[in-house]
């Protein structure tokens, strides 16, 4: 028998089939390698951001500032790549180390002044949204002979399919981060405090550390998203990315986790990240639909999920 | 006689307002199981989040095999080797059986965890448990006595020289029970010291090897449980050695024979056994038992806090059927619960606001007491009790344990009611208060009100009470009047067996 934990996941990998199935057999041309990879090309700063932010629910918490750490990032990176005339690869160990200790701080607010992750994190979104205001208003380009490099690389694969740099550092980060969530110590702890935090303590686990890490982590991969985004963009904008943080949450809910923590796989975000694609994906083959509908859509298979988990959670067995 | 493990000397613990350990010692042998016993307040709990590293001591030393450690979180003492298990089974209930044994320590290959051998592991582990389960389900999948066992195997697999059981018996059917007591009795066999917390007397005498008992933050003494009769016990538990208790001669007051509150076999499942009570206009009734033996369920029974099951309530002569606390007080009915800081005050409310919450409740919300009103009945009543403060809108969670029931006292008194029930009233308060309160309590039963008492305290019982009624195991044992009402007789009607 399937074991109920793995209910949700399958039920989104089903999902997803089922949605690239119809696509396929609707329009000509959607069911290609290429389509299904260009729904990670096209979302892999938003795979990257909604992996950190699996962490962070797995654990009981929220991130809201995910989508203004992006924008920062970008805005930080143009500065210092076009106005500074600095290489990008000094750059972004910059951004990412600079990420990671905002996040880190906002996790040792969390735990040591037992504030709620939602208000900490909100007042983190307003800081580096308004701080990426205050450096620059307007879109600042990227001119850089490594920027055409990078969006450059890429290889075929089978089907004559592209994969380009974003596709690769996403799935890398997926990759690392499965096995970072099950296979490590650190992994057991973040299911460990989403479970109970106050049973997790007693049992001897680290509280302080285990959640600033967390946080860290996410931001972490907020800037990492950054740097990927500004290689679709081009340029550094402190108006970007408004609401990423939101999607990235949606991604981790229809991906199967639950919000109050404690259960929930990294596999799933990927997948609920790519059921999102797959309608947007959908509606710009239909041609007539607004994109619009991406929303409706995804408002509709989030209302599904959270009712779904709330059955999983009466009808378990006692 | 083996050796100590464990040794607590003249630990002191102090928070705001309480001194909830004086100087209490604990030894703890290798290869024992030595019950922690004490009634509610005792100090128990305290003793065992000081060993374990919830809190820290203020004073004095604890010594783990002649060292003495420091331990600053419960990961400290599991490190040195005291695991706990709580009532309430402190594991994960998301994580897998094998997760929640190995969780922090997993087995690593190559810096991953290596799963086959952390379930391997845990199943090989359990086996020595008698328990054949799936290791890879969650433990929310199993029932709480093999939640319990896990824990005890979590515990003692973490190089337990030390483990501390909590309440363990307390959801525990009698057969989890008897597994439980075979599995400590192994774990004694194999040198560790248990320590064992609980208030059912009988599984004291079932598998303990020493006793040692507190009271009122302090330690009445380290006994063998072979040579420990109950009654003796019992005496330690509440306080009077039987010799000393001499002829103490009831303070009873004529009662005007009135009947007021007329309880016929009120009953609770699993909570309290149909019981019978009755209350006179201006009596004082008494009641005493164990922790655990129903008293505090009775009175929430009566105020409607729970629901009955059974039994009928007549009130002033009319039959009443409280569905919650708000229909008890507007009928004249107070209650003054025994967990004062959780169920009594509102902490961040001022002294005023505190008094005048049940007057507010009776009146009704929509009328409202104007602020010079409010503050007139509490500066009366500030003064009338004595409340030591300087000013009525302080919050309330400033003052001293005794000061805070002197406010919670003013509360009903101020809804000018015809019966208070009190639970508890003298727990955790310093000696100076308690007489006063004890005082009140005769003033207040002399101005006509109608008390219903419960207390460990025989020795405050015997000073107030018109009328004792004893309960144990959820059940009304007896009631006791007039010459009856002495110490000695509470105790017996409480330890007979």
């Amino acid at each position: 028998m399937l074991n109920r934990k793995f209910i949700p996941l399958t039920i989104t990998c089903c999902l997803f089939f089922l949605l690239f199935g119809i696509g396929s057999v609707q329009f000509e041309g959607f069911g290609s390698t290429q389509v299904f990879f260009n729904l990670f090309s096209d979302n892999a700063f938003l795979i990257i951001a909604a992996v950190g932010m699996t962490f962070v629910i797995l654990s009981g918490g929220i991130d809201l500032s995910v989508g203004a750490v992006i924008a920062l990032t970008g805005v930080v990176c143009s500065v210092l790549i076009s106005r500074y005339q600095l290489h990008p690869l000094i750059v972004f160990p910059i951004v990412l180390i600079g990420g990671t200790i905002f996040g880190a701080i906002m996790g040792a607010i969390i735990h040591y002044y037992k504030m709620q992750p939602f208000i900490v994190t909100l007042a983190g979104m307003f800081f580096a949204r308004g701080l990426a205001s205050v450096i620059s208003e307007e879109s600042i380009p990227i001119e850089h002979e490594f920027y055409n490099q990078v969006s450059a690389f890429g290889f075929e694969v089978l089907g004559g399919a592209w994969i380009g740099s974003s596709t690769i550092i996403c799935l890398v980060v997926l990759v690392i981060a499965i096995i970072t969530a099950h296979y490590t110590r650190f992994g057991g702890r973040v299911y460990a405090i989403g479970g109970d935090a106050n049973s997790a303590a007693l049992m001897g686990i680290p509280l302080a550390q285990t959640t600033i890490r967390i946080y860290a982590i996410s931001a972490f991969l907020a800037s990492l998203a950054g740097i990927v985004y500004s290689f679709y963009t081009f340029s550094g904008y402190s108006l970007a990315a408004v609401g990423v943080e939101l999607d990235a949450i949606a991604a981790v809910v229809i991906g199967g986790t639950l919000l109050t923590g404690g259960y929930g796989y990294m596999f799933g975000t990927l997948m609920g990240v790519l059921i999102m694609g797959v309608v947007q994906t959908y509606i710009s083959f239909d041609g007539t639909l607004s994109s619009w509908w991406t929303k409706i859509v995804i408002g509709l298979l989030l209302f599904c999920f959270i009712a779904l988990q709330q059955l999983l959670i009466k009808t378990t067995p006692r | 006689m083996s050796q100590v493990v464990l040794q607590l000397q003249n630990i002191h613990k102090k928070f705001p307002g309480v001194h909830a350990l004086k100087g209490v010692n604990f030894t703890l042998r290798a290869g024992e199981i030595h019950a922690l016993l004490g009634e509610n307040g005792a100090g128990k709990s305290t003793l065992i989040k000081v060993m374990t590293g919830v809190y820290q001591r203020d004073d004095g030393d604890i010594l783990l095999n002649n060292q003495a450690i420091f331990p600053n979180n419960t990961g400290d003492a599991q490190a040195l080797g005291i695991s706990t298990v709580y009532q309430e089974v402190n594991l994960l209930p998301n994580l897998t059986v094998a997760q929640n044994i190995y969780l922090g320590r997993e087995p690593r290959r190559f810096g991953l965890i290596n799963w086959t051998k952390v379930n391997q592991d845990a199943a090989q582990l359990l086996k020595g448990y008698d328990l054949d389960i799936d290791v890879t389900q969650p433990l929310s999948s199993y029932s709480i006595a093999v939640q319990q066992l896990i824990a005890i195997a979590r515990g003692v697999d973490m190089s337990a020289k030390v483990l501390i059981l909590d309440e363990p018996t307390a959801s525990l059917d009698a057969d989890e029970v008897q597994t439980l007591f075979r599995i400590m009795r192994d774990l004694k066999a194999r040198g560790i010291g248990i320590v064992f917390v609980t208030h059912f007397l009988d599984q004291v005498y079932a598998v303990t090897d020493r006793i040692t008992i507190l009271r009122s933050a302090q330690l009445v003494g380290e006994f063998e449980t072979a040579t420990l009769s109950r009654a003796e016990l019992i005496g330690h538990m509440l306080g009077k050695e039987l010799a000393a208790l001499g002829e103490h001669k009831p303070q009873a007051h004529a009662t005007s024979g009135d009947a007021l509150l007329s309880v016929q076999a009120i009953s609770r499942q699993a909570t309290l056994s149909p019981t019978d009570i009755a209350v006179s206009k201006g009596e004082v009734v008494g009641l005493a038992g164990l922790l655990g033996s129903g008293r505090t369920e009775l009175c929430r029974l009566i105020f409607g806090v729970d629901k009955k099951h059974s039994g009928n309530v007549t009130f002033h002569g009319q039959p009443v059927n409280f569905s919650s606390p708000r229909d008890a007080i507007i009928a004249g009915m107070g209650l003054c619960p025994e967990d004062r800081k959780h169920d009594g005050i509102l902490g961040q409310l001022s002294i005023r606001e505190n008094i005048i919450l049940a007057r507010q409740v009776k009146q009704g919300w929509w009328k409202f007491i104007s602020r010079k009103e409010q503050e007139e009945i509490a500066n009366n009543f500030v003064k009338e009790l004595s409340v030591a403060t300087s000013d009525i809108e302080k919050p309330i969670e400033q003052l001293s344990g005794g000061n805070q029931q002197k406010v919670i006292l003013a509360r009903w008194l101020a809804a000018n009611p015809s019966l208070l029930i009190l639970d508890e009233p003298t727990r955790g308060i310093d000696i100076g208060a308690h007489a006063e309160i004890i005082r009140l309590i005769r003033k207040l039963c002399d101005q006509g009100l109608a008390l219903i008492v419960a207390s460990s305290e025989l020795e405050e019982l015997v000073a107030f009470s018109n009328k004792v009624v004893v309960l144990r195991d959820r059940q009304k044992v007896t009631e006791l009047t007039g010459d009856e009402i002495n110490p000695q007789r509470i105790m017996q009607a409480i330890a007979a067996h």
